[in-house]
């Protein structure tokens, strides 16, 4: 069981969350060219090792994180919620 | 090395078993091959065998990190089908379908394909119609498949669950010809059938790098030294974004995951299909071997990981699978659980196609159904390297269908490709 230390519940175990994906993606603007969004859409780094990811607390607060997991050990770096504002509260608040 | 045969099987029982050679030679690596493949699985040992025997290129290395059927060959639950209806994958399967039905002899080596039917449950009448179209298909292009009924299926397998009110069993949808082999021995087949046509199979040769030359790929960086090779071809299934990136090619439509198989205690006979049960979230299917162990499996993860080892989510969810249709299993102990790392694609077909750099080619994207597709996918792959072209079942199989709006998606699930189980 990987535990995953939410920033609004505490540490719970993964099978509260879903897995998102990749968390560095980076959506080009909508008059792109075809092959910038077929790169952001289909293709992926698949890093063995520590890789930014997303999980949504889906049986619990429902926000989402990002997650800094090794795909190789499981061992996570650090947890932050998605949204930049959100991060801002969450450190105030500690 | 002694052929498998009646003769040699009495001869060498009256001498004490002394008259046997070795497999496959352990060779050491020379210093350079017409064609190199890496990774030492059953589509690498495939590969190297269709291109001796179909296309008379004998010199041949297969490059393998650890020992043959050490990786995902020997991490499956063994389920050989071709129930797919997407133009190419239903040639390609078929196809597959037929070589297994002759491998043992074509091997001289007995991989103990078993074609015990392949039945999959369905339980609402809007199943029941999704699943007669793909079937439908499959009977369009020759490929065996039929319904049963209810009455038919109680009589076939009598023990499964058929009292389940929230997903009762309306009937299944079957292929008889599917079953299931050996996996060890089709690994052991290929690797030793490969190597009497002149093939070096080298073990323990983990590629560690490449050295660039006009463009292509002039030698290969290994843990036994340097190996060039005219042509070179990846088959390394969970771990081919790790080499793609290796010979500095950027990004793959492939994740890494992992997938777990499991083996129970054995039981007296007690299944004689494959039995497939998906439905509300569950995904579940089970054989049981020769030995008499139930083998089954169920879905990923859920999370991308390149480790070779389970986490217990699953083993509950999948357990709790075994319950809901096979109750009878409810006492039966867990003998062994692994993981093996899939090559989870973006649209959940595989790929078979040149690369950026003119001599590489790239086998990978097998998701869930790898061994099954190991004997086509060792034609196809050696057809690619040989002609230097891809075959018509496999013109789209490549890594510009994304980018032309012509993805394979037996399941519609759409580009995240933790959905296409």
């Amino acid at each position: 069981m990987i535990r995953i230390n939410c920033p609004y519940c505490g540490e719970r175990d993964h099978s509260e969350f879903s897995y998102g994906g990749d968390a560095t993606i980076n959506y080009p603007s909508l008059d792109a060219s075809e092959k910038e969004w077929t790169e952001a859409i289909f293709f992926r780094k698949n890093i063995k090792g520590f890789q930014f990811e997303t999980w949504h607390h889906s049986n619990g607060c429902r926000m989402w994180l990002v997650v800094e997991r090794s795909t190789v050990t499981h061992e996570i770096k650090s947890i932050k919620p998605c949204h930049p504002d959100l991060q801002k509260v969450v450190k105030n608040n500690k | 090395m002694t052929k498998f045969n009646a003769w040699n099987v009495i001869k060498n029982g009256l001498n004490g078993q002394s008259y046997w050679t070795r497999q496959w030679r352990d060779p050491e690596p020379k210093s350079s091959y017409d064609v190199v493949i890496i990774g030492g699985g059953l589509h690498g040992l495939a590969t190297a065998y269709y291109l001796a025997k179909n296309h008379n290129i004998k010199k041949v290395a297969v490059l393998e990190k650890g020992w043959i059927g050490g990786g995902n060959a020997g991490r499956n639950t063994t389920i050989v089908r071709s129930n797919y209806m997407m133009p190419g994958n239903h040639e390609f399967y078929e196809h597959s379908l037929k070589l297994w039905e002759n491998l043992s002899h074509e091997l001289n080596y007995n991989v103990m394909f078993s074609q015990r039917a392949h039945v999959s449950l369905f339980h609402s009448p809007g199943a029941k119609d999704s699943v007669s179209r793909i079937y439908n298909i499959m009977r369009l292009h020759g490929t065996d498949a039929e319904l049963w009924d209810l009455k038919t299926l109680k009589k076939k397998i009598p023990h499964l669950n058929y009292h389940n009110s929230r997903f009762p069993i309306l009937g299944a949808a079957v292929q008889k010809r599917a079953g299931n082999a050996r996996h060890d021995a089709v690994a052991w087949g290929y690797a030793r059938a490969a190597d009497t046509l002149g093939v070096d199979i080298l073990q323990n040769c983990e590629v560690t790098g490449f050295a660039r030359k006009n463009g292509n790929i002039e030698s290969i960086q290994t843990s036994r030294g340097i190996i060039k090779g005219k042509k070179i071809g990846f088959a390394v299934a969970g771990n081919t974004s790790v080499l793609w990136q290796m010979a500095e090619l950027g990004n793959l439509p492939i994740e890494s995951h992992k997938l777990q198989a499991f083996v129970s205690e054995a039981v007296k006979p007690l299944l004689d299909q494959v039995v497939v049960y998906g439905v509300g979230g569950a995904h579940f299917y089970i054989s049981q071997s020769d030995k008499g162990s139930m083998v089954f499996g169920g879905d990923l993860d859920w999370y991308k990981s390149y480790a070779q080892r389970g986490n217990l989510p699953m083993v509950q969810d999948v357990a709790e699978a075994a319950m809901a249709i096979f109750p009878s299993l409810g006492r039966i102990r867990l003998l062994r659980h692994w993981a093996g790392v899939m090559d989870m694609t973006m649209d959940g077909s595989f790929f078979i196609c040149k690369t950026p750099i003119s001599n590489l080619y790239l086998n990978a994207g097998w998701n869930y159904g790898g061994f099954k597709a190991s004997p086509a996918s060792g034609w196809y792959f050696a057809d690619l390297i040989a002609n230097e072209s891809p075959h018509n079942y496999v013109q789209n199989h490549n890594l510009e269908r994304f980018e032309k709006g012509i993805n394979i998606d037996e399941r519609g699930a759409g580009p995240d490709p933790k959905l296409h189980g």
